[in-house]
């Protein structure tokens, strides 16, 4: 797949006046900037506000970094100049003070938003919520609908407005399950069940990754996220259960050899229980005493 | 015979490893050539290998550290220009194999091998200057933990012909080191090289906080040390109080990956996330550590080159033994989003915010020195003022950071990425640099050229900028770190200005490396004949450059913070005209024969040759014994020959001549 040197270049070339049409109109492409979700909107509002904070002071300290030193650069003899002079004590109260402050205000922040954002938190909602389980293959994400009995691999699909509880862990190393348009990312681990509570305010495809380094095939391992209307989502369904593919323990057995940058794929049929399974060790090797190592975070 | 050792460890077929092999064997055959041709082997085993001085293990640290540099850099560039290529159909020059190593040596090797000798070899080089000591109070262990550090270097880079190194990141997360998922020799390369280099600079760490509490000068109580000594202080205290975590993490590993232990698997009851606990609790105390010391550099060159004192002396100390303090206590922000509950993630979020007041006040200090002082533009300040600009803007994006909701979105991102080279390239590397162009005539007798020196300072500077503020964009693009390849198109212009970037750090390193060789041309017309060549106001200025090999002809006496300032003020005379015999340590064979037993045993170990890696153990063993009883360890150099080389630098008083 490779091209050869020339073209590549002449690539380059035609993609630098691109450059700062990207830098200055690619406002669609900040995802984190430019989220899609309640959750996100929050963190949103919690990097701009912190990052504002902050600037009250960073913003004055590079000035004043640039500035002290060129006034009492040591050419300048007209400059006053104090050798002895070391220590005061009213400066030091304010010096001391300023960065307190701030940090004071942040800590409230973060005491507040960590509780209201916890990625467990139920999001309040009149709508019941659809529950999604996501287990993390190498390199692949594998979603069980337990409600509706389907199953699909690297695509999920949930209703807008709706909050949406993926229910994770991993078959394998430390993923990290992040759709960076909707908010908090979160460790999907072996033996282990976490959770992240997200809502789609907007219908649209959205990507999804693995954030956590994780071998090989970790660039491969994106996945689609499918906002979209409860209309949609009904008809979504209806599809994977007509894929005609069963997920019984074989078809997992087989899912589960590493494979880099799969398709998608859907399941019409689930067997019961395989996410219980698959966080209780079940296909693992020497599985009867991984079993003992079970241990879940489970807070509701 | 030779364990899983065969030839076909070597990757032939790579022709890019093969083309880095071939260029390091014959760097290396050059240098030994060059030694060989020069017959220089027996003054470079009496004279450097084998030296208990400070100043030459000091020197040896540096050169190690400038190599690495050289190593290290050569990855990122790699990493660069893979991820300016690798976009949709195109699946750039590196496959993931190759290029996960790339990542995870670099990461090793600048924190390991670059950065930590810099800082020590720094201390090495300057401290017992400071604290106008003869030398460090175990200078045979002093040689010992260099060569050990060596060691680990070394390993490293033989993982480059000999099999592979690791593909599970700089800290090797669990489980993917495991032997499960990172089967081959990779990861053991990276167990061994940070676990004999860890036992080093654990051996430094208490090498140091005895030197500085016990070897101090009459009169320099603790709150007249200068705030380097401080700085070092308390990083020798952290690095005591964390390397040990390190030491026992990678022997749990290394007991899961050679007996079928299970601490941190996922099966049989092991338990991942304390590994990633276990080795964070180790390494956010170990970005202090390599920070720390930088701080005190900048309290050095400040007020020397504003020719004023240093503003808040008593505030610079308590914040840093805050920072120190406050460090061991928030290494859970690097695993916000672990599934910790929000208590607890808020906890460490503030610990981690709280370390941004300490450091804060630290800057205030150095813009209040320079308030209505004399400040001097030399390379050093360049570096300082750089430093500020840079150091405040990671600093504002590593207390985002700390915010765990924020974090939820940063996590592992290229944002994660930038800010930590921020303040890594911003604070440390600004720092080493500020502190060696300093220091250098100190330690070599001649400066650094100063035309080359700022351009090194602007090629730095404005490189760092394009290519990490790239990054901090990305990261609220939603990339994250450790691609090989990605599918988004908005990305690559970016990751194009951020090769760019790296680029011109790049010509900024060569212009670096042509300083070096013009200064040392030069050297006759910049040599320091005062030993005070920027009106200096601390001990290391009041010998001559460089500095005999008893450092001082007789002990100063301490009577103020900026003590030389203070002798010079006094108008204390430094030529002396009666002389008595020093006592010093004999350079020993000891040091660097453990550390060469304790590659073996590591080489062994890494391919299960266990019969070499017994002899090795035994060779560590018998050489620490015989050590032991080894009674001829001292000498004295007679008054005579203090008199004659003190003479040379003018430094005895004409009368007595």
């Amino acid at each position: 797949m490779n091209r050869p040197p020339a073209s590549r270049f002449a690539r380059f070339t035609r993609l630098l006046p691109l450059l700062p049409a990207t830098l200055l109109l690619g406002g669609c492409h900040w995802a984190l900037l430019d989220p899609k979700g309640p959750i996100g909107e929050a963190e949103r509002t919690i990097i701009l506000t912190a990052g504002g904070l902050m600037l009250l002071v960073v913003v004055p300290v590079i000035v004043l970094s640039i500035l002290i030193p060129w006034r009492y650069r040591a050419s300048n003899k007209q400059a006053e100049y104090r050798p002895e002079w070391s220590h005061s004590n009213k400066i030091e109260a304010v010096m001391w003070s300023i960065p307190i402050a701030i940090v004071a205000v942040l800590a409230v922040i973060c005491w507040r938003t960590s509780h209201q954002l916890d990625p467990f938190r139920p999001i309040p909602s009149t709508q019941r919520p659809v529950h999604i389980e996501a287990v993390a293959l190498n390199w692949k994400w594998l979603f069980i609908y337990p409600d509706q009995h389907v199953a699909t691999v690297n695509e999920v699909a949930m209703p807008v407005g709706v909050p949406v509880v993926f229910h994770l862990t991993s078959a394998t190393v430390m993923n990290s399950f992040f759709i960076p348009r909707l908010g908090s990312q979160i460790y999907a681990m072996a033996n282990m069940q976490t959770a992240v509570n997200l809502v789609a305010s907007l219908p649209g495809t959205y990507r999804g990754i693995s954030a956590n380094f994780n071998g090989d095939g970790f660039s491969g391992m994106t996945f689609k996220v499918k906002a979209m209307s409860r209309g949609d989502f009904n008809q979504w369904l209806a599809k994977a259960a007509s894929a005609g593919q069963t997920l019984d323990a074989s078809a997992y057995r087989a899912l589960e050899k590493p494979s880099e940058n799969v398709p998608v794929r859907y399941y019409s049929q689930v067997m019961p229980e395989l996410f219980q399974q698959i966080l209780e060790g079940e296909f693992a090797p020497g599985r009867l005493l991984a079993k003992t190592g079970t241990g879940t975070i489970r807070r509701d | 015979m030779f364990g899983k050792l065969t030839l076909s460890a070597i990757p032939y077929s790579n022709p890019i490893i093969m083309g880095a092999v071939a260029f390091m064997v014959i760097c290396v055959v050059a240098v030994l050539g060059t030694i060989t041709y020069l017959g220089k082997w027996k003054y470079l085993w009496t004279e450097w290998l084998t030296s208990v001085d400070h100043k030459k293990i000091g020197i040896m640290y540096l050169i190690l550290a400038g190599i690495m540099l050289l190593r290290g850099f050569a990855d990122a560039l790699m990493m660069r220009l893979q991820q300016a290529l690798a976009y949709g159909s195109n699946l750039g020059y590196l496959p993931p194999q190759h290029f996960d190593q790339v990542f995870s040596a670099h990461g090793t090797i600048m924190i390991f091998f670059m950065a930590m000798p810099f800082v020590i070899g720094l201390m090495n080089c300057i401290l017992p200057l400071q604290l106008g000591a003869r030398d460090v109070a175990f200078p045979l262990m002093n040689n010992l933990s260099f060569w050990l550090t060596a060691a680990g270097a070394v390993l490293v880079n033989i993982s480059l012909a000999i099999g592979n190194f690791s593909r599970a990141g700089w800290l090797g997360f669990a489980p993917l080191s495991e032997l499960h998922f990172s089967p081959s020799v990779g990861v053991d390369y990276w167990i061994w090289a940070l676990q004999i280099s860890g036992i080093g600079t654990t051996l430094t760490g208490v090498n140091f906080i005895t030197t500085i509490l016990k070897m101090r000068a009459p009169g320099m109580k603790l709150m007249r040390m200068p705030v380097f000594a401080w700085a070092s202080l308390c990083t020798n205290v952290l690095i005591v109080a964390a390397f040990p975590i390190l030491t026992v993490t990678l022997a749990l590993l290394t007991m899961d990956r050679y007996l079928g232990t299970h601490f941190f698997t996922n099966a049989l009851g092991g338990d991942p996330m304390m590994y990633i606990n276990l080795i964070w609790i180790w390494g956010h105390p170990e970005v202090y550590i390599l920070i720390l010391p930088l701080f005190g550099v900048y309290s050095e060159i400040v007020p020397t080159l504003s020719g004023k004192r240093l503003f808040g002396y008593t505030s610079m100390v308590y914040a840093t033994m805050g920072i120190a303090l406050l460090s061991l206590i928030v290494w859970l922000h690097h695993f916000f989003t672990m599934g910790n509950g929000a208590d607890v993630n808020t906890f460490f979020g503030i610990t981690t915010m709280i370390i941004a007041v300490p450091t804060g006040v630290k800057i205030f200090n150095w813009l209040l020195t320079m308030y209505r002082g004399r400040v001097r533009f030399e390379t050093p300040m360049l570096w300082t003022v750089g430093f500020l600009i840079t150091f405040t803007i990671g600093g504002m994006s590593g207390v985002l950071l700390a915010e765990p909701p924020a974090d939820f979105v940063l996590h592992n991102s290229l944002f994660l990425v930038a800010h930590f080279h921020n303040v890594i390239i911003g604070g440390v590397v600004f720092g080493v640099f500020a502190g060696l162009t300093y220091w250098f005539p100190k330690i070599f007798g001649f400066r650094l050229n100063e035309r080359l020196g700022r351009w090194a300072f602007w090629c730095w500077f404005i490189g760092f900028y394009v290519a990490f503020m790239p990054l901090y964009a990305l990261g609220l693009m939603g990339a994250t770190r450790r691609m090989d390849h990605y599918d988004v198109a908005a990305w690559q212009p970016l990751f194009i200005v951020a090769a760019c970037g790296a680029a011109i750090i790049f010509a900024g390193i060569i212009v670096q490396v042509v300083q070096v060789v013009v200064s040392i041309r030069q050297r006759e017309q910049t040599r320091d004949l005062t030993g005070d060549p920027w009106n200096g106001r601390t001990l290391e200025w009041s010998v001559p450059s460089p500095a005999p090999a008893y450092n001082f002809a007789r002990i100063p006496v301490v009577r103020d913070r900026d003590a030389f300032w203070d002798m010079k003020q006094r108008g204390v005379d430094l030529k002396a005209s009666t002389f008595v015999p020093i006592h010093m340590p004999r350079n020993k064979a000891a040091g660097f024969i453990v550390a060469g037993c304790a590659f073996v045993t590591a080489f062994a170990m890494i391919w299960h040759i266990w019969w070499l890696a017994i002899a090795g153990l035994a060779g560590v063993l018998v050489t620490l014994i015989r050590h032991a009883f080894d009674d001829d360890r001292e000498f004295h150099v007679d008054a005579d020959e203090v008199r004659r080389l003190e003479a040379l630098h003018g430094r005895v008083e004409a009368r007595s001549l």
